[in-house]
Formats: structure tokens, C-alpha cells, sequence
């Protein structure tokens, strides 16, 4: 499967399938800190990624301090 | 997964709720969650007018569709901060955001209009960015907000947002921040009220609601504030959270719930005396002569602009 990672973007390969808990733990992720799109709508965490999906793993955490 | 509301598909779970929820019933949360922020602290009341700082980021555009769903008059307020690229792309998504829904933005930009950016702030005073970027932002909403007669500025802080900074101004004790951190700061002369309807949400949630209603965000991070201590402290809560889910919601809502009150002493005397006088150059409520964003001004005053680097990189760009 293909990951797309943001800040700073780039992207990475898996052998799939493979659940979210997996490939979070792989890319040392928080599911706090990330969202998992494919297809442009939100991925639940019980999914299970198939070899060829396209995801992106998009951080939440922002901001200064103001 | 199913929804905890309806046992359709579920499409987000919350840990701290122990609950997952379809993507409609995670809209209707969000929404009620907000409503009921706005009235637990009594931020505002129906027929009021509201000014959402917006920045571009998911935090305040969903803020701004959220008060628009709910019925609030809710006007726009972008400041074009100077920080490159990123300042340009993140006009881009707030202009856009406005456009396609018909809804009233306004436009200030720090170069064009003040002579200054963050960037030549930050080199010139010597500070971190975040600082001259706070500091203006308060200043220009504030102002905007009075000459608009609006009743309250809204910005997009969350419960991630402010778990983290009393988790620093924990960490020093710094009693005269937390005296003051509430969800919603009353107005006084000069200052229009201050409200965060965002309190009862996590920052995950902010952008699930972003992709889920189709909101076009900037995910990239500001530049200038990658690395900083605020982030540092929200990376150290989510560790917590992992294994302890709703620990940021129990710490923010328990400190407001019993522990506030405790620092009233140290709350800042001209919030209580009013022993304040106008800037002598704007006529804003100062304890100085001249307020600090007017000193800023002074000090920004002919510097050539600054682009910073990082790692040889020109920042924004």
C-alpha cells in the first residue's frame, strides 16, 4: 500500500493487508496525533488497509502559542 | 465499529467517550459539544455578533461553519502575518472558505498596512515569532471587533490547545496566566469579550470535522512554530492520553472546576483596578504610556524585512 506522510511530505510503501494499529505502530504514530484518509473520508481504526490502497496520514497537532 | 448513536458503520472513534460515531452523528457532536460550551460559559447569546479570527487552519475554519450552522451571525477577521508561502497559501484556503459559503471576511495585512511582518518582528525584538504573532493578532482583533460593534471575538483554540498551555503555565507556575485561563474572558474598556467555543473538543476531532464536511484546511504547520514548547507539551499530553484516555479533558475541565479560583489573587491588578490609561499613540487601555503593540510598531519601524532560515532553508517559502 502507499502512505502519504505530511509535514514534511513524502511517502512510503507497505506490504499489505495490514490493520491502522499495525501501521501506526510501524511509523512509531500516536493515534492521537494522526488522522487516516483514503479516499478523501476518515479511515475507522478497527479497518483493515488492503494491498493497494492509497492513505494519508495526516498530523493534527498545530500551533504557536498566541 | 458501529456508531454509538445509530449501529451504522462508524467512521471515528473517541477514546476518552469510549464511543464511536457514523460521520453524521460526529457532526451533530461536534455541533452540540460547541453549543454547549457556548452556554455553559455563557458566551453568547442569540441576535449577539461575533468575529471568528481565522487563520486558515482547521481549528478556525471549523469554528467559522460551525457557528454558521448553528445560526450565529458570525463575521471573519484574516491577519496576513508576512510568514511567505505559508502565509499566502493559508489566505488562499481562509478567502476560499468565505467565497464559496457567501460569508463576510475581513482583511488586514501586517506588511501592507503596518509596515512589519512576524518574521522582521521576531529578528528585530529578539523573540520568539510567537510572540510579536500573538501580540499583533490580539491587538488588530480587538480593535477590529470594537470598530465592527461586534460582541465578542471567537478564536479556534481547543481542549488540546488549552490542556497544553496550562500544562506549561503548570509546569512554572506561572499563577498570573493560570488566574486567567477561562474559556471565555469578559469584556472590559478598551477590550471586546474573548471567547473559545472549541473547549470541549479535541484537536483529532477539529480535523476530522474538517475532512468530513469537506473543509479545505492548510495542514502544513507553521514554520515559525515547528519545534516549539506548545507543541512539545501537546506531544507529551497525547503520550498520557494513549494510555489514559480523557487525562486532557479531566486536567483542563478539573483545573476549571476546582482549581482556578485559587489564583484569583494573582490575576493582573489592571484587570480588577483599572488602573489603565490610553496609549498615548492608539488610545488603547495600557499600564504603560505607549501600549505594546505601538511599541512594536516603533521598533519594527524602517527594519528591512527578514526572511529567517531553517536549517539554510528560507522559512515560508
Amino acid at each position: 500500500m502507499q502512505v502519504n506522510l505530511r509535514n514534511p511530505n513524502r511517502t512510503m510503501n507497505f506490504d499489505g493487508p495490514m490493520s491502522i494499529v499495525a501501521l501506526l505502530q510501524k511509523l512509531d504514530l500516536n493515534r492521537e496525533s494522526v488522522l487516516v484518509i483514503r479516499g478523501g473520508t476518515l479511515v475507522p481504526g478497527d479497518a483493515l488497509l488492503a494491498a493497494d490502497d492509497v492513505v494519508e496520514i495526516r498530523p493534527v497537532i498545530s500551533g504557536g502559542t498566541s | 465499529m458501529k456508531c454509538k448513536v445509530c449501529r451504522e458503520p462508524a467512521v471515528i472513534d473517541i477514546r476518552r467517550h469510549n464511543a464511536n460515531f457514523c460521520s453524521d452523528h460526529f457532526l451533530k457532536l461536534v455541533r452540540d459539544q460547541t453549543q454547549k460550551a457556548i452556554d455553559e460559559f455563557k458566551m453568547v447569546t442569540p441576535g449577539e455578533r461575533v468575529l471568528v479570527a481565522v487563520s486558515g487552519g482547521k481549528d478556525s475554519l471549523a469554528l467559522w461553519d460551525i457557528l454558521i450552522e448553528l445560526g450565529y451571525q458570525a463575521d471573519g477577521l484574516y491577519i496576513g502575518l508576512g510568514i511567505g508561502g505559508y502565509s499566502d497559501r493559508s489566505g488562499d484556503q481562509v478567502r476560499a472558505f468565505a467565497a464559496e459559503r457567501g460569508l463576510k471576511l475581513e482583511q488586514v495585512d501586517l506588511r501592507d498596512q503596518y509596515g512589519y511582518d512576524v518574521p522582521t518582528a521576531a529578528a528585530v525584538t529578539k523573540r520568539v515569532p510567537c510572540s510579536a504573532c500573538g501580540l499583533s493578532k490580539r491587538h488588530l482583533f480587538d480593535q477590529a471587533a470594537l470598530r465592527g460593534g461586534y460582541d465578542a471575538v471567537a478564536t479556534g483554540h481547543n481542549l488540546d490547545d488549552e490542556a497544553a498551555v496550562l500544562f506549561g503555565n503548570t509546569l512554572r507556575w506561572q499563577t498570573e496566566y493560570l488566574a486567567r485561563q477561562y474559556p471565555v474572558l469578559p469584556a472590559r474598556p478598551g477590550f471586546p469579550r474573548k471567547i473559545k467555543p472549541l473547549v470541549r473538543l479535541g484537536e483529532r476531532e477539529m480535523a476530522a470535522y474538517c475532512v468530513l464536511r469537506g473543509i479545505d484546511y492548510i495542514v502544513e504547520e507553521c514554520p515559525m512554530a515547528v519545534g516549539n514548547k506548545h507543541i512539545g507539551y501537546k506531544e507529551a499530553l497525547n503520550a498520557i492520553e494513549a494510555t489514559s484516555p480523557g487525562s486532557k479533558n479531566a486536567f483542563y475541565f478539573g483545573f476549571l472546576a476546582r482549581a482556578v479560583e485559587r489564583f484569583a489573587d494573582a490575576a493582573p491588578a489592571h484587570a480588577e483596578a483599572g488602573d489603565t490609561a490610553a496609549c498615548t499613540r492608539c488610545g488603547v487601555p495600557t499600564t504603560s504610556e505607549i501600549c505594546a503593540f505601538c511599541r512594536l510598531l516603533e521598533k519594527t519601524a524602517g527594519a528591512e524585512p527578514v526572511h529567517l532560515t531553517i536549517k539554510g532553508k528560507r522559512v515560508g517559502a
